[in-house]
């Protein structure tokens, strides 16, 4: 059985990345997660425009800084393989091939957006992309991922689900409870803690007696690893690994990816738990979307003029995005009673 | 207060002074130049569409009318759908009628839905090898395997999150509690993932599944084990709520309830696992979700109940009957939707209303029942509706305190009596 490897603490802030394996990119690969991750983030900093514009209401959570978590993992699943997370959403939606108008339109409360405009921000789901939501209690959607998960192992099929869920979920009751089922009955399940070093404003080491999350299984046998979630590679690599570890019949694995949020933990969040030299300082130098760019344009997989191009492509599909969720009309008032019992 | 402003790009143009005290929420503060605009292309224009933007969506069907003339038109808000339930199937003249116990009877749902749907499963707390801490599962193990019989670990809000997880998956998990009392720790599993995922997803993902177990109180055990959830349910949109009293409406019901494509909570009941009732013996026998059973027919006053409840009130019937009263007693075995018709006729017949609960009076099942009753049946009624129902205290142990925090069938021949002026 693999063990947690032990790396740096997560109580280092300033601990390098984790020398785990990077995965060998190819052109095509490189420049197919640069355009997502930009996607993501672009996708991002226009809900947070349009939220200071009222367009957008309530509560809605940015993925900026953390991208390459969830390009990564997606590059290594397979088609059928099922995603769940929490309320921090947008990101994994589009990473899944949900299409950025309908994931706008709902964050705007509009008529097409994926739930209708009845979920927002926090509850958004497609059965068509295995994206099972857009939860908004903390740590629930890892029971719920646990039973994803149990659904492939009752069909027998070759699935896995991957349950992403953040370092502040993983100090959640039922988070244990579903490890232990999932070793116990041997889940295609992959956990994916997003340690973004803060759980809304409480920093990892004033909330977790152990912060190096990747050993929270241990106790329950299962295997875990520290993952450099800046570097998309990292995670695909990593991600193979606990795929290929599920779809054995082996149970579940933990990854815990290093990242970190850019912005606050939601729109109202001023961050005033952090200096702005932090943020600076990972910001200029490991971001996820410049080490790619520069590898690529290191390698020579494309120009200056390329990247531009895809910068360009990315811009109008994320503008006609945000067109759209502003025109699109509010749901019919006949939606207020729809979908309640089926 | 301050905001964290992140956004990337280059400024056009300052919209609210710094320092401006008293900003309002939302109100945008500055405008951020697209890549290749130029500041200068920020003109009033911009500025008002901006405006215009942050005071929210185009209205659905603007009246094109001035504001000043219009009168002033208010989103009218639309009325809750209305569902019609069937009626009970017919059963067959002559159809062989079998005494069973509502223990056996639960079995034989769970089991004849297992043979007919391999999605099925059941999931709990000693389901399987201990064949059931009630033995609600007797032998399901044997016929359908550790697969479909899963023993889980004590371990309530995360199996019911997993069940949650596997329904939305397609598969369609009976969920045991060994008794509802422990199904708090799993309630926002039940509430926020169960009964809501299909609303919050437009419609495109619901949860086909059921939540059983025993509910209310059993025999001396004392306030943690004790407590009656049908108020709790009955509450959520989303869930559907039974709680039969005898072993056919148990059959019938769960079999319902488990080809019904929404989350249901079952209410079973310990101290009813025993007793013995006819259950019609028919290839597939299934009663309809939402619809209430005249138990009894009368004239006198309508006492409503379900589940253990109608112990008190079947009792109380027979009592009022000795004394010239004829009551007339409906089960309602489905506590959401409830069948507020039944209910309503009923009363328009008797003019005369007492409910029985084992639940606390606050906010309970009584309590909705008479609400309804205002609001369908008011100038029908020649008396208040008296409720019948556990004290408002945690159940205690001591077997004299324990009798007197229950309801009891002489509180009900009391309720009924006093309605009825006599």
């Amino acid at each position: 059985m693999a063990v947690a490897k032990k790396t740096q603490g997560a109580d280092d802030k300033e601990a390098a990345a984790p020398n785990g394996p990077i995965a060998d990119f190819t052109k095509q690969q490189e420049l197919d997660a640069y355009r997502m991750m930009l996607t993501i983030r672009r996708f991002e900093e226009k809900a947070g425009q349009m939220y200071g514009m009222g367009l957008i209401g309530g509560f809605c959570h940015l993925y900026i800084g953390q991208e390459a978590v969830v390009v990564g993992m997606q590059m290594a699943m397979k088609e059928g393989d099922q995603v769940i997370t929490g309320y921090r959403d947008h990101g994994h939606m589009i990473a899944c091939g949900m299409d950025a108008k309908g994931v706008m339109a709902e964050l705007t409360g509009r008529a097409h957006g994926y739930s209708r405009g009845k979920g927002g921000s926090m509850h958004m789901f497609s059965k068509e992309k295995g994206f099972y939501g857009g939860h908004g209690i903390v740590g629930a959607q890892v029971s719920l991922g646990t039973g994803l998960a149990f659904a492939n192992t009752y069909r027998g099929n070759d699935n896995l689900s991957v349950t992403y869920f953040g370092d502040g979920a993983a100090n959640q009751g039922q988070v244990y409870e579903s490890f232990n089922m999932a070793e116990l009955w041997k889940l295609p399940a992959i956990y994916v803690i997003e340690n973004n070093r803060y759980a809304m404003g409480t920093s990892v080491n004033r909330a977790s007696a152990q912060a190096d999350f990747s050993k929270r299984g241990l106790s329950f046998n299962i295997p875990g690893v520290q993952v450099d979630g800046m570097d998309v590679r990292a995670v695909k690599a990593a991600g193979e690994t606990a795929a290929e570890w599920c779809r054995a019949g082996k149970g579940p694995y933990i990854l815990e990816m290093l990242t970190y949020r850019y912005r606050g933990h939601s729109m109202s969040d001023p961050a005033k738990y952090r200096t702005r030299e932090e943020v600076e300082k990972v910001r200029t130098t490991h971001d996820p979307i410049d080490m790619a760019r520069a590898r690529i344009l290191e390698k020579k997989f494309a120009t200056e003029d390329d990247l531009k191009k895809i910068d360009g492509q990315v811009r109008d599909v994320i503008n006609e995005a945000a067109e759209f969720a502003t025109h699109d009309p509010e749901p019919d008032v006949a939606e207020l009673y729809t979908d309640i019992y089926r | 207060m301050d905001v964290e402003a992140a956004d990337e790009g280059t400024l056009g143009k300052i919209l609210v002074p710094e320092g401006t005290a008293d900003v309002a929420v939302n109100t945008p503060i500055a405008v951020i130049l697209s890549e290749g605009e130029d500041k200068s292309a920020i003109k009033n224009a911009k500025l008002s569409e901006l405006q215009k933007a942050a005071e929210g969506p185009p209205p659905v069907a603007a009246p094109a009318v001035k504001a000043s003339e219009a009168p002033k038109q208010e989103v009218k808000t639309p009325a809750a759908p209305e569902t019609k339930v069937a009626a009970d199937p017919d059963i067959p003249e002559g159809t062989e009628m079998v005494t069973m116990t509502m223990r056996e009877a639960l079995r034989d749902a769970m089991a004849e839905e297992m043979r007919r749907d391999k999605d099925v499963f059941v999931m709990g707390e000693e389901v399987a090898e201990y064949q059931g801490a009630y033995k609600v599962t007797q032998g399901l193990l044997q016929e359908f395997g550790p697969k479909r019989v899963i023993d889980t670990p004590i371990t309530e809000h995360g199996f019911a999150g997993l069940g949650v997880g596997a329904a939305l998956a397609g598969l369609k998990p009976v969920v045991e509690f060994m008794t509802f009392n422990f199904a708090m720790q799993a309630i926002d599993q039940i509430i926020n993932s169960a009964a809501k995922t299909l609303y919050m997803s437009g419609g495109q993902m619901g949860c086909q599944m059921v939540f059983r177990g025993p509910n209310g109180a059993a025999a001396r055990v004392a306030a943690q084990h004790s407590q009656d959830y049908s108020s709790w349910y009955s509450h959520i949109p989303g869930l559907k709520v039974v709680s039969p009293s005898n072993a056919a409406d148990a059959k019938g019901l769960l079999k319902a309830a488990i080809r019904d494509p929404n989350p249901v909570i079952f209410l079973e009941n310990e101290i009813l696992y025993g007793h013995s009732s006819p259950v019609p013996k028919l290839e597939d026998f299934v009663l309809p979700i939402g619809k209430a059973r005249i138990a009894r027919e009368g004239k006198d006053v309508t006492i409503i109940s379900w589940s253990m409840g109608m112990s008190y009130a079947l009792k109380a019937a027979e009592e009022l009957a000795a004394q010239g009263i004829e009551a007339e007693v409906i089960d309602l075995r489905t506590l959401k939707p409830m069948d507020t018709e039944t209910i309503v006729a009923s009363v328009k017949k008797t003019g005369r209303a007492v409910t029985v609960e084992e639940g606390w009076a606050q906010s309970g099942v009584g309590a909705e029942i008479a609400a309804r009753l205002m609001e369908h049946a008011f100038d029908y009624l020649d008396a208040p509706v008296v409720r019948v129902s556990g004290k408002e205290v945690p159940m205690p142990y001591a077997a004299n305190l324990e009798k007197l925090a229950l309801p009891s069938s002489a509180e009900v021949v009391e309720a009924a009596k006093s309605v009825c002026y006599r």
